[in-house]
This record gives structure tokens, C-alpha cells and sequence, in this order.
């Protein structure tokens, strides 16, 4: 009895040292060299893997980081300054400070702004509504509301608001990964710069039509009228295609815009209420 | 008798115009054209604003190789060229005319006569087809004088004509055949003539016996044309089914159906050929059913292209106070409209007005495996499969199992006992796989 189990042992024992050895020989012969930077870089992301900066994972992006050997033009939205300010010593160089930035959702086709004209009851994703009609306000451009974003959303940062019906992307959870511009087949939603204390201006619609046929459909559509341009001592805002566009590179937040803007299309979001306009409240959802 | 072998449904045929004599609906003092009603590349268009035009003018030309050309429906000036929603809601370019009395083309032979001699030779007939603006009046609106030219290599042995209308409600090809019988068979005869084929076959649903019994009478004097009577079955009509129903062929998968030497027409496509041909009328009028279960007076009217529905709808007697939804086409392939300014286009062929209660969605519940939607579908797809892959995003998948196979004819979300919306996830899973195809083929 005791002989077997001595035979086992070492009949078990020598095929793993044969096996090890082998291994061994076949690990120093196919090792793969590996800049030691890469772990280094890698270990520093979050790890989150949400493909924020374009890279598929975390580790995607340490390699091509390395391969770079700068931070020019490569963005880990999650992880922000601190993350690269922490990368930047392990490539040898000094990072330069990015303002932080946050989706935003450039359309205020609520329930009351855009009537429901017809009922939609198919499949609840946006793409395939999108494919299928122009939507329930009969805005070609507009929210469809059936939550893409919110499905895309890896932070669950963004959520349909149901008095609305449009996404609310929350001022903390969200870290600009940029998963929901992809997913909105309608392109609505916009990565911009926070600014301090979350204080944006935005032209909050993409309708392309002319006046009359998007005032019919959303009261507080762009018209395109082009009274923001003029107003506005920056040249922040462009008009494109019966649609004006705040540069907010360049917006230095006055707000002149969001009171001449006809259709209340330009919104102002979390900044402390005004004096003398009071009155001038925006209909649409502030806490966006 | 004979049907398709794999899937098929039987909803209700509720065909409640099948004894309504075709009416001329008359014409509407708004018509709006849409410059592109067919299915490839866009076509061009060759009038201006302002200009006075004639009842079958030409107003848009198509010079691409899948294109067809668009004629004016009625006489009048331009009042604007303007986009205007589409039956999707979106907007494309349509041409508005301010429509003054009906002045014809000279060209067009308006007399009732029947002209039976083709005295045009083949490649005639498929410029003439061409410059008609002749597209498929099935629905799929596919230019005809492109299916007319047979690939080389390729050789077509029969000309199979759809007088099937499988779709419920429907049946503006039901009342062409029995008000327009002789027309149609010469029409085909042109058809014959243009691809070279020796025989034809009319395939019609047992439901329409009348329609049976005249065409067979009336083939008689034709050469080389048959009627065969099919078992009622949904979805027969379509194209791949009907080949496999009358001739027992398969197409293969992702092939067209010349591939078997077939070619598929629409017996209003066959009526369209006949006028175009004999009469050089193009195609600006089609026979339109106006239906539904709560609606006063329904119909079937000869519309011209570009009458916005809501005038059919109330000369069938009003919009009813229970509708739910206005489908463009029938229940099972039809698309909802979202506006009742939506023009009527060469492929409406029908408009049918559901009650609330009928167009409401049952709630949506799990899959519960049964597979029903496997023993249905008519192309031996698994529709649960492909609906989960294209929720999922998983379209790589989704091609491998030949998503690009489906025709969309509903079949399987017709019998889901959980009312699972699965053709709407394949139509998005089409969608996508068919960018990835064209992305593929780009680069």
C-alpha cells in the first residue's frame, strides 16, 4: 500500500518538474517584451473599461499612451487631471491641466414644449424609432425618449425624466466618456466644458428646418433667426443650417444670448437668479 | 392546391371591398408630389417653380441605374418645391401644384379601347417601361424596367405575375382583375415579350374565385399565360414565396429570384405596363383600398399620385371617432402614418383605418421558448434568435444567421403568445448588418 502511494508521489512529481521545465523553456523562448511603462500606466487608470477615451479598456489605452509618449490629443474622461497629472511623470513629461467637462442634452422637446402628435408602441430603443419615424412631436431632430443613453451609460449618470420625457445627465455622476453621444442615433447630446460651479450656456436643439416648420413642432425650437450671433461681443455663436451653436471655447458665459433668444432655445443652467428679470425664468427643466 | 411549404400564418382576411366597384376619386385641389417614390437612388428633378404643367409631364427624371421617373398626376402650376413629410414623418422633396382643370399630355391615349397588338420590340418595351416611371405597385415600389433586364449569364424561363394579396383588407388587385382582366393579360403579354419568356402564370388566392374564374376564362385567348389557384396562406404574395408556391423552386439565400429563372411581377404592375405600353399613359394614378372595420364606406378609389389620405378617408365616409391608427398598406406589412397630409405614392395600396382597440399593442412579456415564431416564419428563420441579437448589438452574429434573409412580413410577431416586438429589433438588426454589408463593400 505504502509502495503505490510512493510510486504515485513521485511518478506525479516528476511529470510536473518535466512539465515545469518545459514551460520554463517555452516561456524564456516566446516571451513577449513588453514595455515595463505600460503596467506602470495601466495600474494608474481607473480600470473602468467604459472606452470613454476611444480605446477598447483601460489597458488599450496605457499601450497606446506609451506608444505616444504624450498626452496630446488621448483623454481618460473618467479618471480627469488627476489620473493624467499621476501618468504624466511615469512618460517623463508634465501634464498640462484639462477643464473638466459633462454631457449635455441639447434638446427641450418636453411634453409640453412638443406636444405628442401620435403614439408610438414599438420596440423601446431609440436607433430602431429613429429608423422608423420622425417621432412622437413629429420633430425630425428631436429626443425620441426611450433611453439609449441611459442604457449606455456606464456611471448611471443619465436618466428619462418622466414629467419631461427628455434625459437628465447628473452634474456629479457623470464623467464625459462620451458612451451616450455615441449611442443617441439623433446626435443630441454633446460633451462640453463644465465651467466653474457647472455654470453652461448651451442652444439646447439641433433642428435643422426653418422657422415655421420647427416652431411647429416644439415651441421652443432655434429658429435660426441669428439674433444670438449678433448679440454676442465673442463670436461665440454661429449660425449653420437655420441652427445657431455655442462655441464654448469661446462663451465667456454673459448670458446676453439667453435673453435675446426668441424661442428660449438658449438655456443657462445653474447660475443664481437675476435681479432685475426675475420673471424671465426658463420653462425648461433647470436642474438638466 | 398548391402553397409554399416552410411557415405562414392565417390572420383574419376581413377583406371588406371585395365587391366595391373601382371608383375615380376625384381631384384634389392639394397635391404634392414626392420626387422620389421608388426604391434605389433618388431621382432628379427637371421642373421649376412656377412653371404650368400637363397631367402626365415628366417632373422628375431618373438617370441612375435603380431609378425611376415621376410624372405629374394632375394639371396646374407649381406653386412651390418644398420638402414635405413622407409616410415615415420625415421630410423629402415634393413638388406642390395648384391644380387648373385636367389637361392631358396630348400623347396619352385616354379611350377606353382595348389595343391588344404589341407592336413594340423587346428593348422598346423596356425603354418605354422606363420612361413611364413604372415601379413594382406590390409595395416594394422596385423600378420594373430593371427587373426587365435579365442579367447576362442569366436566363429567365417564366414570368410569374402576384394576384395573391395575401395581405388582410387589401384588395385593389383583387378589383383590377375583375374590372380589368384583359388589359392585365395583355400587359403581361407585353411583360413576356420584354424578358423573352414563353410562359406565364398568374398566381391567385383561392379566396378571390372570382377573380379565378374570369382570368382563367379570359387566358384562353391569350398564348402561353395560366392562372393557378393557390391555398390561402400568408405571406404567399411575397415573391420568394409565390416562386416556391407555383413552381416548387427555392431561391437561394441572398440570390434574386432570376437566379431560378423566374421573374415576379404585380398584377397592378402588369395593368401599369399595359397602359404605359398601349395607352402612354405613365404612371401617375393606382387603385387604392380604403378600409377598415369601423369606417362608414369602404372603398376602393383610382387616386392620383399625390392626394393627401385624408381626402380618401372622407369620401369613405369620415375618420371614425374609435380609430386608433391610419396604416399606409395593410395590418400585417402596413406602416402607421403620423399625419393625414400624407400624399398617396405609386406603392400605397392601401389605406387602412384600425379601431383603438385593434391597433393597441398587447403588453410585452418574456419569451417563454415556445418557438411558434420558428414554425411560422416563412423564411425558416429564428426570428427570438435574431430579435435577442439585435437587442443585444450583436450583429456580427446576427449576419451569420442571415438576418438579411427576412422580408419583414411579420409572421412571427404575429403568432408570439408574449406579443414580443420581434420584427421591430430584426428590422434594427437589418438596419445595422446592411451598413455593415455596405461599409464592407466600400472599403
Amino acid at each position: 500500500m505504502n509502495q503505490v502511494l510512493i510510486y504515485a508521489i513521485i511518478a506525479i512529481s516528476s511529470i510536473g518538474a518535466l512539465s515545469a521545465l518545459i514551460l520554463f523553456f517555452v516561456a524564456q523562448k516566446f516571451k513577449v517584451i513588453e514595455d515595463p511603462k505600460i503596467d506602470e500606466v495601466a495600474d494608474i487608470l481607473p480600470g473602468a473599461n467604459c472606452g470613454g477615451c476611444g480605446y477598447a479598456g483601460c489597458r488599450n489605452f496605457a499601450e497606446a499612451i506609451v506608444k505616444a509618449g504624450n498626452l496630446d490629443n488621448l483623454n481618460c474622461p473618467v479618471g480627469g487631471n488627476t489620473v493624467l497629472k499621476d501618468i504624466a511623470p511615469v512618460l517623463g513629461i508634465i501634464a498640462t491641466e484639462r477643464s473638466p467637462q459633462i454631457a449635455v442634452v441639447r434638446c427641450s422637446g418636453s411634453y409640453t414644449n412638443a406636444p405628442k402628435k401620435v403614439e408610438y408602441d414599438g420596440a423601446s430603443t431609440c436607433t430602431f424609432a429613429n429608423n422608423l419615424f420622425a417621432g412622437e412631436s413629429g420633430c425630425p431632430f428631436g429626443c425620441l425618449g426611450l433611453g439609449d443613453c441611459v442604457f449606455s451609460c456606464k456611471f448611471d449618470a443619465i436618466y428619462i425624466d418622466e414629467a419631461t420625457g427628455l434625459p437628465v445627465v447628473s452634474n456629479e455622476k457623470c464623467v464625459a466618456c462620451g458612451a451616450c453621444v455615441k449611442a443617441c442615433p439623433r446626435k443630441i447630446i454633446e460633451i462640453r466644458n463644465k465651467n466653474k460651479k457647472d455654470r453652461r450656456i448651451f442652444v439646447s436643439c439641433i433642428n435643422q428646418e426653418k422657422g415655421a416648420p420647427a416652431k411647429k413642432n416644439c415651441e421652443v425650437a432655434c429658429i435660426g433667426c441669428g439674433k444670438c450671433m449678433k448679440v454676442c461681443t465673442f463670436e461665440a455663436i454661429s449660425i449653420d443650417k437655420n441652427l445657431a451653436y455655442i462655441d464654448f471655447e469661446k462663451c465667456t458665459l454673459c448670458r446676453k444670448c439667453v435673453d435675446e433668444c426668441p424661442t428660449n432655445a438658449i438655456i443657462e443652467l445653474n447660475f443664481p437668479p437675476r435681479k432685475e428679470k426675475a420673471k424671465k425664468e426658463e420653462t425648461v427643466n433647470t436642474e438638466l | 392546391m398548391k402553397t409554399f411549404k416552410i411557415g405562414g400564418v392565417h390572420p383574419e382576411e376581413n377583406k371588406l371591398t371585395s365587391d366595391k366597384a373601382i371608383e375615380f376619386l376625384a381631384i384634389s385641389q392639394k397635391i404634392c408630389i414626392p420626387v422620389t417614390q421608388h426604391l434605389g437612388t433618388p431621382s432628379t428633378l427637371v421642373v421649376e417653380k412656377g412653371e404650368s404643367i400637363k397631367t402626365g409631364q415628366l417632373i422628375a427624371k431618373g438617370d441612375a441605374f435603380i431609378c425611376a421617373n415621376v410624372h405629374s398626376s394632375v394639371s396646374g402650376k407649381i406653386s412651390k418645391i418644398d420638402t414635405a413629410i413622407d409616410t415615415s414623418g420625415y421630410k423629402k422633396t415634393s413638388v406642390f401644384i395648384d391644380v387648373e382643370g385636367d389637361i392631358w399630355e396630348e400623347t396619352i391615349d385616354r379611350t377606353n379601347t382595348i389595343n391588344k397588338d404589341i407592336l413594340l420590340s423587346k428593348e422598346e418595351i423596356i425603354a418605354k417601361i422606363k420612361d413611364m416611371g413604372i415601379v413594382g405597385l406590390g409595395g416594394a415600389t422596385f423600378p420594373t424596367h430593371v427587373k426587365m433586364m435579365v442579367p447576362n449569364g442569366k436566363k429567365a424561363e417564366f414570368l410569374l405575375i402576384n394576384g395573391v394579396e395575401c395581405e388582410p383588407y387589401l384588395t385593389s388587385d383583387h378589383r383590377l382583375m375583375l374590372e380589368k382582366g384583359e388589359e392585365i393579360l395583355v400587359g403581361i403579354s407585353i411583360l413576356k415579350k420584354a424578358l423573352g419568356v414563353e410562359k406565364a402564370i398568374i398566381g391567385i388566392e383561392n379566396n378571390k374565385s372570382d377573380a379565378i374564374t374570369y382570368l382563367t376564362k379570359l387566358a384562353l385567348n391569350f398564348t402561353g399565360i395560366e392562372v393557378h389557384a393557390l391555398k390561402i396562406k400568408y405571406p404567399q404574395g411575397a415573391e420568394k414565396q409565390l416562386i416556391k408556391a407555383l413552381l416548387n423552386r427555392e431561391v437561394p439565400s441572398g440570390k434574386l429570384p432570376i437566379e431560378v429563372g423566374c421573374v415576379v411581377s404585380n398584377i397592378g404592375t402588369a395593368f401599369a405596363v399595359y397602359e404605359a405600353i398601349q395607352k402612354n399613359k405613365p404612371l401617375f394614378e393606382r387603385v387604392v383600398s380604403i378600409t377598415g372595420k369601423s369606417l362608414k364606406n369602404p372603398s376602393n378609389f383610382m387616386v392620383r399620385i399625390g392626394t393627401p389620405v385624408i381626402e380618401l378617408i372622407e369620401k369613405a365616409g369620415g375618420l371614425p371617432d374609435d380609430s386608433g391608427k391610419v396604416n399606409s398598406g395593410g395590418p400585417m406589412m402596413g406602416k402607421a402614418l403620423n399625419s393625414l397630409d400624407v400624399p398617396i405614392v405609386k406603392g400605397t395600396s392601401g389605406i387602412l383605418i384600425m379601431t383603438r382597440k385593434e391597433s393597441k399593442r398587447p403588453e410585452i412579456l418574456n419569451c417563454i421558448r415556445c418557438g411558434k415564431c420558428i414554425t411560422v416564419c416563412p423564411m425558416g428563420l429564428e426570428p427570438y434568435l435574431l430579435a435577442q441579437l439585435a437587442e443585444n448589438g450583436n450583429f456580427e452574429t446576427s449576419e451569420k444567421e442571415k438576418i438579411m434573409d427576412c422580408m419583414e412580413c411579420g409572421s412571427c410577431q404575429f403568432t408570439c403568445p408574449s406579443s414580443r416586438p420581434l420584427l421591430d429589433y430584426v428590422r434594427l438588426g437589418k438596419n445595422k448588418v446592411g451598413l455593415i454589408i455596405r461599409n464592407r463593400a466600400n472599403n
